[in-house]
């Protein structure tokens, strides 16, 4: 069949279809656009393969495109189930991940024990992590004298120290999430060195005795803060180690593969990391709670929190 | 010759062609959304102030901060069809590897790590892994699976200008026949001598040697389109 002849019998099918993909979301244009595809790829397919002229295919491509857009547009929109999310996917994703949150953990912990230890035996310890004004910075805000706790000295309100918290806390998280792409160094670097100037906070205000000011703030809004650091973490973790050992897959494959898989827990950091800074910044800085109070409520926290990120397990399929 | 086309195979069997973007339009696309996210935070600083700076407003500001750092180009990228704005002015698009539309989850790991690309300045790393590999995916197009395409502008029905068509003298292979119908869309981008030297390629074809040449071939072209 001469190419003339074959746009001639079909055009006005392409039209319909040109003028359905222009709203496609109108009257039943996403009808037409399911009952035509089949056919529009025959069609593609067809001016393939008797060389009809470029410029006709180059058009037939596109419309398949758009409309196969389309189609598979409605599939991505319904997919994030939020309450699948929570009961299954989010679980699931911290089970999977379990060897790169355990690592994430320890190199988090461990210099930030070492430094705590050594802080709160030397004096002047804290000043090789810290420099002096961070020092008096951390001081004031957990002087048992404070009027509120853990506040910035020039901050007025619980509001302002929430999109405070919103805008540092979630992008340290998603900076080390993303210092994995450098095959994980750059989330090992986050991780050490948040671990030991946290250590070396707490032991350097354990031994100024600041004990019922600072740890019964932190108790709270630490049960959502520091496992979603570790999350991203493990998750910076996976990527990184996906380049380096790609195991049956190519190394681009193996990365690609990562990169989805991390995705469940990058929701789940973001939506921990918002409940910590609502936490940090209206419960935890409250002076008029009780120590008690703070502390059975974050005793409460953290068992949730733990019970949770272990509840993935029986998901996997064996 | 650079070939930024990017074949998939879709359900219906059939592979599907896109053509993928290169470093300097995703440039301009970039500084464009820049201005606009400046201008965005300028409004909105001013806006917070009445509300005070370490008060209400500077809080509101600080969240508003952190979404326009990081959110601005997912929400974009999801909702509006894989463009930011700065991406619909320069007119290419995100999308995934497979060619289906670009997802939450896959927008999110393209654009958050970004922070990588960007190093150590003005997105070095991403532009060597962009030029280093034929799909121009920066190293968060890699892991998130994406690539950045030229949206296809709506394609218009081939040209066909008063013809006479002519019979071929003889009867030519499929490949030879496109490659006459080619040169008769194309002559127009070519200059006449250019038209000629490749004509006079075809004397064997056409047996003209002159001038007419260029206008034989052009009519077996109108021919093989089906032109009567």
């Amino acid at each position: 069949m001469k190419q003339q002849i074959f746009e001639q019998q079909h055009s006005a099918e392409w039209q319909q279809i040109e003028a359905a993909l222009e709203k496609p979301a109108g009257g039943n244009n996403s009808k037409i656009l399911a009952e035509h595809y089949m056919l529009l790829c025959q069609h593609l397919a067809i001016a393939k393969e008797r060389l009809y002229d470029a410029a006709l295919v180059e058009r037939l491509n596109n419309l398949v495109l758009g409309v196969y857009r389309e189609l598979y547009r409605y599939r991505s929109e319904t997919r994030l189930n939020i309450y699948a999310f929570f009961k299954r996917d989010f679980p699931l994703a911290i089970y999977r991940h379990r060897y790169f949150i355990l690592l994430s953990f320890l190199v988090m912990i461990l210099p930030g024990l070492v430094a705590g230890t050594w802080t709160y035996l030397d004096e002047d310890a804290v000043y090789s992590v810290l420099d002096g004004s961070q020092v008096r910075q951390v001081e004031r805000m957990y002087d048992p004298q404070a009027r509120k706790l853990g506040r910035e000295r020039e901050a007025e309100t619980d509001i302002f120290m929430f999109g405070f918290y919103i805008k540092n806390n979630i992008s340290i998280a998603f900076r080390c999430f993303a210092g994995g792409m450098v095959i994980g160094i750059g989330t090992l670097l986050v991780l050490f060195f948040n671990g030991m100037f946290m250590g070396s906070i707490a032991g350097h205000l354990t031994r100024l005795d600041y004990v019922d000011t600072f740890y019964p703030f932190v108790v709270g809004h630490g049960s959502f803060e520091l496992t979603a650091i570790v999350f991203s973490g493990a998750a910076g973790l996976r990527l990184g180690y996906a380049i380096l050992n790609p195991g049956q897959l190519s190394r681009l494959d193996a990365l690609r593969k990562a990169g989805r898989d991390v995705v469940p827990m990058l929701y789940g950091i973001f939506l921990m990391l918002v409940i910590a800074a609502f936490l940090e910044a209206f419960w935890s800085s409250s002076t008029s709670l009780s120590i008690e109070v703070k502390y059975t409520v974050g005793a409460v926290l953290w068992a949730l929190v733990l019970l949770y990120s272990f509840s993935g397990r029986r998901y996997e399929s064996r | 010759m650079l070939d930024t086309r990017y074949r998939v195979e879709i359900p219906g069997g059939i592979n599907l062609e896109a053509q993928v973007v290169g470093p300097i339009p995703r440039f301009f696309a970039f500084a464009i959304d820049l201005v606009i996210r400046g201008i965005v935070i300028f409004a909105l600083s001013i806006l917070s102030i009445p509300f005070g700076s370490f008060g209400l407003g500077g809080g509101f500001f600080l969240v508003f901060l952190f979404i326009i750092e990081w959110l601005y180009p997912v929400l974009f990228e999801v909702y509006m069809r894989g463009q930011t704005p700065g991406k619909r002015l320069l007119g290419i698009s995100v999308i995934n590897d497979d060619l289906s539309p670009v997802t939450l989850g896959t927008s999110m790991v393209r654009n958050l790590l970004r922070t990588v690309d960007f190093l150590p300045l003005f997105y070095l790393v991403g532009l060597i892994s962009m030029l280093s590999n034929r799909r121009f995916q920066r190293l968060g197009d890699m892991a998130a699976g994406t690539l950045v395409i030229s949206v296809p502008e709506s394609a218009k029905p081939a040209v066909m200008k008063d013809m006479q068509p002519l019979a071929p003298a003889t009867s030519l292979l499929r490949s030879e026949q496109s490659s006459i119908v080619d040169f008769l869309q194309r002559s127009q981008q070519l200059s006449e001598p250019r038209q000629q030297e490749l004509a006079s390629i075809l004397e064997g074809v056409t047996h003209e040697k002159t001038d007419n040449g260029v206008e034989q071939l052009q009519r077996i072209g109108a021919w093989f389109l089906g032109v009567r």
